[in-house]
């Protein structure tokens, strides 16, 4: 039930590196026609006479970029994507195509100073240990300019929950997959985008090329509901269903179809809920500023530790996101908009 | 078996300080395949005994700990989510983003989050242990039925051969020295050595060399080798480490027996074996410190095998560095005979 889920999240795609996500998806697509734009967008077009509707998701996952090899063999990096700094050290990674093993370090314990011990660590105090014994042997191996991914298998657990690395958006990759087997009314592209990690550059291109009419956009979004956090920072709640974002950074909804996606889910007894803050931006900040401008709704699926090795969801959640965003797909013709 | 095959075996099993259980089993196992006998005393170590051919010459006992750091469960906190404590020195920073086992009434996967950086009051501070907590998925009644205080927690890892000869592995410290003593005993295998060989791997050196302490004073051996591991040089640590791969670290100082050492040094040299000298003024900070003073005392060396990162999720270090600690030993055992080298 969970098979595209899990396969696309235990692939490797950092931002600029999705091929093994869009050959994935290029594989399984249902459509009529299927085809990738100059920036590496995959757009599945999915002919009908109403409106022009393109749902989005973008393939790539937060990831590292190799930017040095020092004399000694070790590799320095930086963040491919907002990757929070305190998740790295003692991880393992996946280094470019052949998918060189490391580990993510910095000194011991032992040999910090005291406020070594109490600062966190910057990019700048880690670098990734290969096994390498100096600058040739490393170099062998790995290149600048290589991604790295988190090492970690999908991985079902507590009360219907699964981690996963790259849920964010895998999840909505998944839900694509699945929309496009129904039938719609509307002129339907589903489309996989690249590069949102790192300012939503996929999106930008395909929805100038598309010129949709109306866009929704399926995510991972962040959830805060752990222990220590106050009610009122509690963004999203695992378990209580699909979240709908009024506004964040990058775009705010169009209120007559925010209005709509509450009914339809109102109508079909599926849990929703509304991000709380106004954190984050995702691809319909570039999709609804495009051509003309487009009316464009995000639907997303919490995640707790969003963008680092661990990141949690419900699976309960993704399902009622996946009805939701069906419903609302199936129904558009109707909304008004 | 290489020395990477019975590092790899020792890492899978665990072994936090005081519940040793699942590491013990394994060393029993394997001890036995080279000793006459193999006993667990009363605090848990494993002591194994292979017979000398001259019972006047002084027996040998070699020693590596077989206890690793981990966490344990101090509280279930209003969410479901478990606040922890550390057993043993751990870094916090290496934590958040960690996959974990809770060994509950069922073993339970979790994992330690972040929190979400606009829940962070001061992003200048790292996060305190007392500040993380373990997420297994269930709410707060939930957990109950599953967890305790006081239930172990373990780093989810997999050993993993960087290159040819280095490896990382959850805790090098100190499966590495117990993989050396196996090699040892299994180079040693079918030579006739005058001193009973005592191989023993003591509990709960993490939280204050208390196996070792008991393990020495009840076996009083004619003289005894530590095996530890000590810091590795990397990139950002230079001081009071050594490079992994340039062979082991034999320790010279008040702590250890001069003549003792000594001899092993020249078995090092004589058999072309690269070794790193390391200097230290007083407490070695291993086993070696109790084992020299305990019962009426005992002549001790140490040698260790540098390791990077010590204490962190994963430690890398060289298997040649293991195979040579095994290769020095067993020189050294050979050459002890009457024991001429352990007196002043």
């Amino acid at each position: 039930m969970f098979m595209f889920l899990k396969e696309l999240a235990n692939l490797g795609a950092p931002s600029g590196f999705e091929d093994s996500v869009r050959n994935f998806l290029k594989e399984h697509a249902v459509a009529d026609e299927i085809y990738t734009d100059s920036i590496g967008n995959l757009i599945c077009h999915k002919k009908g006479a109403g409106k022009k509707v393109m749902v989005a998701a973008h393939m790539d996952e937060v990831g590292l970029l190799i930017t040095g090899i020092t004399d000694s063999g070790y590799l320095k990096f930086n963040a491919l994507g907002g990757i929070e700094t305190a998740v790295l050290c003692s991880k393992k990674v996946y280094i470019g195509e052949k998918k060189i093993p490391g580990i993510i370090s910095a000194k011991a314990v032992h040999l910090q100073t005291s406020d070594e011990m109490s600062t966190p660590l910057k990019f700048k105090n880690m670098y990734i240990d290969i096994g390498a014994s100096n600058r040739s042997e490393a170099e062998k191996k790995v290149s600048l300019g290589d991604a790295a991914v988190f090492d970690g298998e999908y991985t079902p657990f507590g009360n219907n929950l699964v981690k996963s690395k790259a849920l964010d958006d895998r999840v909505g990759c998944a839900i694509l997959l699945e929309l496009m087997k129904e039938t719609y009314d509307s002129d339907m592209y589903f489309v996989f985008t690249v590069q949102e990690e790192i300012g939503t550059r996929g999106a930008k291109v395909a929805s100038y090329n598309i010129k949709p009419d109306i866009a929704l956009v399926i995510e991972g979004t962040t959830c805060s509901d752990v222990y220590g956090s106050m009610e009122h920072n509690q963004v999203t709640r695992l378990g209580d269903g699909a979240v709908l974002t009024a506004m964040d950074r990058a775009a705010i909804s169009n209120r007559e179809y925010f209005n709509f996606i509450v009914e339809i889910a109102k109508e079909n007894n599926i849990k929703l809920q509304i991000k709380k803050t106004i954190m984050g931006g995702t691809d319909a900040g570039a999709i609804v500023t495009s051509g003309t401008g487009v009316k464009t709704a995000v639907l997303a699926a919490p995640c707790r530790y969003i963008h680092s090795p661990v990141s949690v969801m419900n699976l309960s959640d993704y399902e009622s996101l996946k009805e939701l965003s069906k419903l609302v797909c199936k129904n558009i013709e109707r909304s008004g908009l | 078996m290489t020395a990477a095959q019975y590092l790899k075996m020792l890492d899978e099993k665990l072994g936090v300080s005081g519940n040793e259980k699942d590491i013990q089993e394994l060393i029993k196992k394997l001890f036995s395949q080279f000793c006459d006998t193999v006993e667990i005393d009363g605090i848990g170590n494993v002591i194994g005994r292979r017979k000398g051919t001259n019972n006047t010459a002084p027996s040998i006992m070699i020693e590596a700990h077989m206890d690793e750091l981990g966490l344990m469960v101090s509280r279930i906190t209003d969410k479901g989510s478990l606040n922890f404590i550390t057993i043993g020195g751990f870094d916090p920073k290496v934590l958040p983003g960690t996959e974990v086992t809770v060994h509950g009434k069922e073993k339970l996967f979790g994992v330690i989050g972040a929190k979400p950086p606009h829940l962070v009051n001061d992003r200048s501070k790292a996060s305190k242990i007392g500040e993380l907590c373990v997420d297994i998925g269930y709410s707060k009644e939930e957990t109950e039925k599953l967890v305790s205080v006081g239930d172990m927690i373990t780093i989810n890892t997999n050993y993993t051969e960087l290159s040819n000869k280095i490896v990382a592995a959850r805790c090098i410290d100190d499966r590495g020295g117990l993989a050396a003593i196996l090699r040892t005993l299994e180079i040693l295998k079918d030579e006739k050595i005058e001193n009973e060989i005592i191989c023993v791997a003591t509990v709960q050196e993490e939280l204050g060399l208390r196996g070792a302490r008991v393990a020495a004073s009840h076996i009083m051996p004619g003289c005894a080798i530590a095996i530890d591991v000590c810091h590795g040089e990397s990139d950002d640590v230079r001081d009071d480490a050594f490079p992994c791969g340039n062979g082991p670290v034999v320790t010279v100082g008040p702590n250890l027996h001069t003549k003792f050492t000594k001899m092993m040094l020249n078995q090092a040299k004589k058999n072309s074996i690269d070794i790193q000298l390391e200097a230290c003024s007083g407490d070695t900070g291993t086993d070696a410190w109790e084992i020299q003073t305990a019962a009426c005392g005992v002549p001790t060396a140490l040698i260790s095998i540098p390791v990077r990162y010590m204490h962190s999720n994963y430690e890398v270090a060289s298997t040649d560095d293991i195979e040579a600690t095994a290769k020095i030993i067993a020189f050294t055992i050979k050459e002890l005979k009457d024991g001429e080298c352990l007196c002043f």
